[in-house]
C-alpha cells in the first residue's frame, strides 16, 4: 500500500488528491469560522453581542448562512454575459483555494515544495484581480463596472510595492522556497529586523484583499456592493469564500515572511506535531488585526489610497530595499544561494 | 519643527495606533445588546402601538360611533358604520381599522372625546398573511380587554401634560 501510493504515478496523483483534502476541508472550515469571529469582534469592538442565537454562543451560525446560500435561487441578469458570469466566482474561489498549494504548516508539510514559492504565491494572488475584472464586466451593470475597475487599479498598485519587501525578505533568507525562509528566521523572526517592511506589507495585504479601509471596490455607501453587486445564493457565495479565503492565505503569507511559520516565539523547545498549532495561532493573530483595522478605520477614498500606494509605499519600500541590500552588503551577511 | 513633528507622527502611525487602542478597549465594555425576545426596552406612556377599543368599567363599550376617528384619520384606515341599538342608544355596528394603511400617528385616540379607541403598548403584532392585519370591531374589542390595566395606566400617566 504504501509502496504503491509513493513509487507509482497513480499512487502519487491519489496521494496529492488527499493531502489537498487533508488541508482544504479544514482550511474552508477555518473560512467558515473567520466570518463568525468578525462578526463577533466587529460586534464587541462596538459595545454589541454579534450572532449568539444560533447553537451555544451562535456556534452554529456559519453553517446556517451556508445553508441559506445553497437553498436559494442564482440569479443571472439578462444583461450579463452567463459564462463569464458564472466563471469570475468559480475563477476567484479557485485561485484561492490553488495558492494553498505551497504553503508549508509544518517543516516540510507542504503539497508542493517548490523552490520558487514566493513567486507562486505572487503569481496566484495577482491572477486573483481577474476575477472581480471579469465578474464586474460580465455583470453588464454600472455599479460591478466602477467596482472592478476600482479593484483593478488597487490591486496592481499594492502588488507593486507587496513585491518589493517581498525582495527585502528574500536578500535575507537567500531562497525563494517557503520552508527555507521560514527556517532561515530560526535565530530572529524577521518582524523585527524588517519591522517598517512588515507594517508596509500588512498594510498592502489589507488592500490586496479589499479589506477595510480599502475596500473601495465593494464600498457599501458609495457603489452598493461593488463588482458582486449582481451575483446571488451560490455565486455570491463562492466570492465570499474566496475573498475570506484570500485573508487567510495573506495572513499565512505575512506569518510566513515575518513572523516565523510554524517556529515557536523565543524559541521555546516544543516537539514538531506543535509546528502547525504555532502556525494557527499566528495566523490567528494577524487575522484578528484584519478584523481589528475593520472595526476601527473609516474608507479610504480613492484618490488618497493612489496616493498612499504610488507615493509613500512604492518610494519607502523600495529606499528600505536599498538599504537592506546596502547592510547586508556591507557586513557581508549576503547569504549564499544553496 | 513642526514639519518634523508632523513627518514623525504620520511615519509612526501614532494617531492610527491610538485608534486601534481606542477599539481595543471598547471592546471589553459592557455590551449594550438587549437580548430581545427575551429582554425589552421601556416604552413610554406616549408609546404608539397596536389599537384597542375600550370599554367602561360594568362592560359597557364607549366607542359612542361619533366617527371624529374616521374622519381625522390621514390614511382613511378606519371605517365605521353605525345604528341606533334596541335600547336606543347610538352604537357602531362596524369599526374597522385597515393595520396596512394605518401610519400610527395617534390622532384618532387624540380625537376621541370618550377615549374609546386609543394605541396601546404592544408593538408585536406580525401576522403571516396581509387578511389578518384588516382589524375588524371584535379584534379591537379584544384588544382592550385584554391591554386594559396597560392602557388605564397609560392615560393616568400621560392625563397630566392633555
Amino acid at each position: 500500500m504504501i509502496d504503491f501510493l509513493f513509487n507509482t504515478t497513480l499512487g502519487f496523483f491519489i496521494l496529492t488528491l488527499l493531502k489537498a483534502f487533508a488541508l482544504l476541508v479544514p482550511l474552508l472550515m477555518c473560512v467558515a469560522y473567520l466570518t463568525y469571529a468578525e462578526r463577533k469582534v466587529l460586534g464587541a469592538m462596538q459595545m454589541r453581542k454579534g450572532p449568539n442565537v444560533v447553537g451555544p454562543f451562535g456556534l452554529f451560525q456559519p453553517f446556517a448562512d451556508a445553508i441559506k446560500m445553497l437553498m436559494k435561487e442564482t440569479i443571472i441578469p439578462s444583461g450579463a454575459n452567463p459564462v463569464l458570469f458564472l466563471l469570475a466566482p468559480m475563477l476567484t474561489f479557485g485561485l484561492a483555494m490553488i495558492a494553498w498549494a505551497v504553503i508549508p504548516v509544518n517543516d516540510g508539510w507542504a503539497i508542493a515544495d517548490i523552490n520558487v514559492g514566493v513567486l507562486y504565491l505572487f503569481a496566484i494572488s495577482s491572477l486573483g484581480v481577474y476575477g472581480v475584472i471579469i465578474s464586474g464586466w460580465a455583470s453588464n451593470s454600472k455599479y460591478p463596472f466602477l467596482g472592478a475597475l476600482r479593484s483593478a487599479a488597487q490591486m496592481v498598485s499594492y502588488e507593486v510595492s507587496m513585491g518589493f519587501v517581498m525582495v527585502c525578505v528574500l536578500l535575507c533568507v537567500g531562497s525563494l522556497n517557503l520552508n527555507k525562509i521560514v527556517m532561515a528566521q530560526q535565530t530572529i523572526w524577521f518582524c523585527i529586523p524588517l519591522f517598517p517592511m512588515f507594517v508596509i506589507f500588512f498594510i498592502s495585504t489589507l488592500a490586496e484583499t479589499n479589506r477595510a479601509p480599502f475596500d473601495i471596490p465593494e464600498g457599501e455607501s458609495e457603489i452598493v456592493a461593488g463588482f458582486f453587486l449582481e451575483y446571488s445564493a451560490m455565486a455570491f457565495a463562492l466570492f465570499f469564500l474566496g475573498e475570506y479565503a484570500n485573508m487567510i492565505l495573506m495572513a499565512s503569507m505575512t506569518t510566513i515572511l515575518f513572523l516565523g511559520g510554524w517556529l515557536p516565539p523565543f524559541g521555546i523547545p516544543t516537539p514538531s506535531w506543535m509546528g502547525p498549532i504555532w502556525f494557527i495561532l499566528k495566523d490567528c493573530v494577524v487575522l484578528f488585526f484584519f478584523l481589528w483595522t475593520r472595526a476601527t478605520f473609516p474608507r479610504y477614498r480613492y484618490d488618497q489610497l493612489m496616493r498612499l500606494g504610488w507615493k509613500v509605499f512604492l518610494p519607502f519600500s523600495l529606499f528600505y530595499l536599498v538599504l537592506v541590500a546596502g547592510v547586508l552588503l556591507a557586513f557581508g551577511w549576503l547569504p549564499h544561494a544553496a | 519643527m513642526t514639519f518634523l513633528d508632523r513627518t514623525a507622527r504620520s511615519f509612526l502611525l501614532s494617531e492610527l495606533l491610538s485608534g486601534m487602542s481606542l477599539t481595543f478597549r471598547y471592546m471589553f465594555r459592557p455590551k449594550v445588546t438587549l437580548n430581545y425576545p427575551y429582554e425589552k426596552g421601556p416604552i413610554s406612556p406616549r408609546f404608539k402601538g397596536e389599537h384597542a377599543l375600550r370599554r367602561y368599567p360594568n362592560g359597557e363599550e364607549r366607542c359612542i360611533a361619533c366617527k371624529l376617528c374616521e374622519a381625522v384619520c390621514p390614511a382613511q384606515a378606519i371605517t365605521i358604520e353605525a345604528e341606533p341599538r334596541d335600547d336606543g342608544s347610538r352604537r357602531t355596528t362596524r369599526y374597522d381599522i385597515d393595520m396596512t394603511k394605518c401610519i400610527y400617528c395617534g390622532l384618532c385616540e387624540e380625537a376621541c372625546p370618550v377615549d374609546a379607541i386609543v394605541e396601546g403598548p404592544n408593538f408585536e403584532f406580525a401576522t403571516e398573511t396581509r387578511e389578518e392585519l384588516l382589524y375588524d370591531k371584535d379584534k379591537l374589542l379584544a384588544n382592550g380587554d385584554r391591554w386594559e390595566p396597560e392602557l388605564a395606566r397609560r392615560l393616568e400617566l400621560d392625563a397630566p401634560y392633555r
